[in-house]
């Protein structure tokens, strides 16, 4: 090619970039007021089946608005993302990052639903806030450090090294582990276990909530006998819980908590405690919300029975008329379900809907990135369909209601709402 | 560098520089040695109790180990989708147990009946499969650089994977599978502690003995069957018209040819005895732990290529060796220091062997190169 003909071409190639450009960064015009929000949520591998959930709850939220925001003024469009890969089978860092990217990219993108895991969100809490910030409000990570800064269980530089631009975009639904540990510690004391163990994943979630077990309740009195990681690739646990079986002075624990998601060998740990320590009666066995699933159970079986484990929520007989209402709404449209987050999914698309309608009712303009933004850190007494609730200043919700779940007849069954 | 100035000086070095770390280091990683002498003391039974367990998750390994052993050691290829062949042999037993009744019998003789058919279709299955993967993936590759071969393995492992992620989902199968789809673990029932509870005998067969040990059927079967299933290829490779080809293929496989030998033959039989005894060793992983996963593959293929190259790659001994090593250090690793070590301690041990031992345990046993 000569010298003159790639220049030609060149001069070509930016005039049409220049014109695309002058096509998106146009007015809004009537064909374009659509505000788009997506959810980034694990859709491969064993959190699907909490996940799928939470999607078919925001689906439901968006479609009993109509699609429609601001008096039928733009057009809300959802889209469920996937941020886990089949080669990991878990949620993927190289995908969490791509589609925070992918959605820091689309002006059109108002608000991030997500994610599912707390390591997720500390990859796309920076990309989204220097990306106008854009609004991202999670249904599902509880780890503290995200939000606020828990003395023994959060780095130093946590949170303000996820808010690169200074400004917060980050809120959740979900309880924080924070919390989550003095509610288990309450639970264990309600139930007069006088010594634990403490086993974890060795993942920012499951250590997290492990750690923070730990801390409450030793507060409370509990003697715990040790914390410990396991691998989670490992074919069995039967050399560990011989070890834990003789751990107490020469015998069992009274209870065995286990910090972890269901994604990691936690039905393996749970089968190989009641093969080696005996039933979840004779030595209680306790998880977080990771564990708060019908694919425990269905991993480890029989064994599963008697076992417990916490869930941000009220008990759904605890609940008030509007969540009452969405749970007969959600069974009519995909059937009941009893997965915890599916509540929460729907609380987090109420409270992106509400913010789009709070910056049309003040005037301004929905499609501004940071007025939602702003919008959403404003929530105050929102009626959802877990209660009345407002966001804090750093973004966490303050309902910090739990459910204690019991393992009755291959099924969770709600055991006591407790509270921090 | 001159391998001998490497044997007489580089090597000590290292050695005593591995050892000073590791008594520096250890106890940040609970390798206190007080510690771990005093637990011993406070409850000798318990060391059994972990040989127990080490060895039955060690035959496991080691059966899988054989697999690779027996294939690099003819075509030198890692079989990478071998893990994975292992984890549909688990998926096939289930499946064959759930269809033939056995998962919801009650009847001692039935239940060891559908134990057996289990395991007659586990190894067709898996052999069939592995001998598949060889026709597909391998065969057109075998004169190919050795990285083509190696990448369509690890293609293959991840297809075997998503074929079991599916199969995990299919509850029509298998009623057990539930609703939650194919991603979580999935329950394997304990089919021989059921077995002797129904015959009313105690599926340990230490309860008696007062030392608090369990000595399950489990753990037995585990290990005889591992045994028996090392001696038998044993003979077989030595004894056997067939294996005496399998050697001399691995030998020189030129060679080989010219002596009449039908390599694709030797090539074929080889990959059908390694998905064989993967099949078995999914089936025993099966009734031992009680868990089927679509990505229990990829740990226990880790792990047995590691104890074949432990023992010497090629070397079906050696294999053996190896994987019982492995099982052992876990097990040890889980009952005397902390978990969260286990699996820094299980490799950090293989590197200070293979530094000594470069070729394995036992030594190698591949061809020799013209």
């Amino acid at each position: 090619m000569t010298k003159r003909m790639f220049a030609l071409l060149s001069v070509l190639v930016i005039a049409s970039m220049a014109l695309a450009a002058c096509g998106t960064g146009g007015p809004a015009a009537g064909s374009e007021s659509t505000l788009k929000i997506v959810s980034s949520l694990p859709m491969t591998g064993a959190s699907l089946t909490q996940t799928q959930t939470i999607v078919n709850a925001m689906q439901l939220r968006v479609d009993q608005a109509g699609g429609k925001a601001c008096g039928g003024k733009y057009t809300v469009t959802y889209e469920p993302w996937d941020d886990a890969s089949a080669a990991l089978g878990k949620w993927d860092p190289a995908v969490e990052t791509e589609n925070a990217n992918k959605a820091a990219a689309d002006p059109t993108i108002v608000a991030y639903l997500g994610t599912f895991n707390s390591g997720a969100a500390k990859l796309s809490i920076p990309i989204l806030n220097q990306a106008g910030p854009l609004a991202m409000i999670s249904p599902a990570n509880t780890y503290p450090g995200l939000t606020h800064f828990v003395e023994g269980q959060t780095e130093a530089n946590e949170p303000d090294v996820y808010y690169p631009s200074g400004a917060r975009n980050y809120a959740r639904v979900a309880a924080t582990d924070d919390l989550k540990g003095k509610v288990i510690a309450n639970f264990l004391v309600s139930q007069n276990i006088q010594t634990l163990y403490i086993l974890d994943d060795q993942e920012v979630y499951g250590k997290g909530v492990a750690d923070s077990v730990n801390a409450a309740s030793t507060a409370a009195g509990i003697t715990v006998v040790a914390q410990e990681g396991y691998d989670p690739k490992a074919a069995d646990y039967k050399a560990l819980m011989t070890k834990i079986s003789t751990s107490n002075a020469g015998g069992p624990p009274d209870a065995v908590f286990l910090g972890a998601i269901v994604d990691n060998n936690s039905a393996q740990v749970l089968k190989d405690k009641v093969a080696i320590m005996g039933d979840n009666e004779t030595v209680r066995f306790v998880g977080p919300d990771g564990l708060y699933t019908a694919a425990l159970i269905e991993g480890a079986g029989d064994a599963a029975e008697g076992a417990f484990a916490t869930t941000p929520g009220l008990a759904r007989k605890d609940l008030g008329e509007a969540g009452t209402k969405f749970y007969a709404d959600y069974a009519a449209k995909f059937g009941d379900t009893n997965e915890p987050y599916a509540i929460l999914g729907y609380d987090a698309m109420s409270a992106a809907l509400k913010a789009i309608e709070d910056v049309c009712a003040a005037g301004g303009d929905p499609t501004d990135r940071a007025a939602v933004n702003d919008a959403v850190f404003a929530i105050k007494d929102f009626e959802g369909a877990l209660g009345t609730w407002s966001f804090d200043e750093n973004g966490d919700i303050t309902l910090p209601f739990y459910l204690v779940g019991q393992v009755q007849g291959g099924e969770y069954v709600a055991f006591g709402t407790y509270t921090p | 560098m001159n391998s001998s100035l490497f044997r007489r000086f580089v090597r000590p070095i290292i050695a005593i520089a591995v050892i000073y770390l590791v008594l520096l280091i250890g106890p940040v990683a609970s390798l206190d040695f007080p510690v771990i002498v005093s637990s011993i003391k406070a409850n000798p039974p318990q060391l059994v109790q972990f040989l127990i367990i080490g060895l039955a998750n060690g035959a496991i390994v080691a059966i899988i180990a054989l697999g690779y052993t027996m294939v690099y050691g003819i075509i030198e290829l890692i079989n990478f989708a071998h893990g994975d062949v292992y984890m549909i042999g688990v998926f096939t037993a289930l499946t064959t147990l759930s269809l033939t009744g056995t998962l919801t019998s009650q009847d001692p003789a039935y239940i060891a009946f559908g134990i057996f058919i289990a395991l007659v279709v586990a190894i067709a299955v898996c052999a069939g499969l592995n001998a598949a993967i060889e026709k597909l993936a391998y065969r057109r590759l075998r004169n190919a650089p050795r990285l083509a071969p190696l990448i369509s393995a690890i293609g293959m492992s991840f297809i075997v994977e998503n074929i079991g992620l599916i199969w995990a989902g299919q509850s029509w199968l298998v009623p057990s599978f539930g609703t939650t789809g194919g991603g979580a673990q999935k329950e394997f029932p304990d089919l021989l502690s059921r077995m002797f509870r129904n015959m009313d005998l105690d599926p340990n067969l230490l309860a008696s003995s007062g030392l608090g040990l369990r000595f399950t059927i489990k753990d037995l079967l585990v290990i005889v069957l591992a045994a028996v299933l090392m001696i038998g290829l044993r003979f077989f490779i030595q004894k056997t018209r067939l294996g005496k080809a399998m050697r001399a293929t691995a030998q020189n496989r030129d060679a080989a040819k010219m002596m009449g030998i039908d390599i694709d033959l030797v090539i074929t039989a080889t990959f059908l005895i390694g998905g064989g005894l993967a099949g078995a060793a999914g089936l025993m992983a099966g009734l031992y732990n009680n868990n089927a996963w679509w990505f229990m593959g990829f740990r226990a293929g880790l792990q047995s290529f590691t104890a074949a190259v432990l023992g010497g790659i090629g070397n079906i001994t050696g294999a053996m060796l190896g994987g019982f090593l492995i099982g052992l250090l876990a097990a040890f690793s889980d009952g005397y220091l902390n978990a969260r070590w286990t699996n820094a301690w299980v490799f950090a041990t293989l590197v200070l062997i293979l530094l000594f031992r470069p070729t394995g345990l036992l030594g190698e046993q591949v061809g020799q190169k013209a």
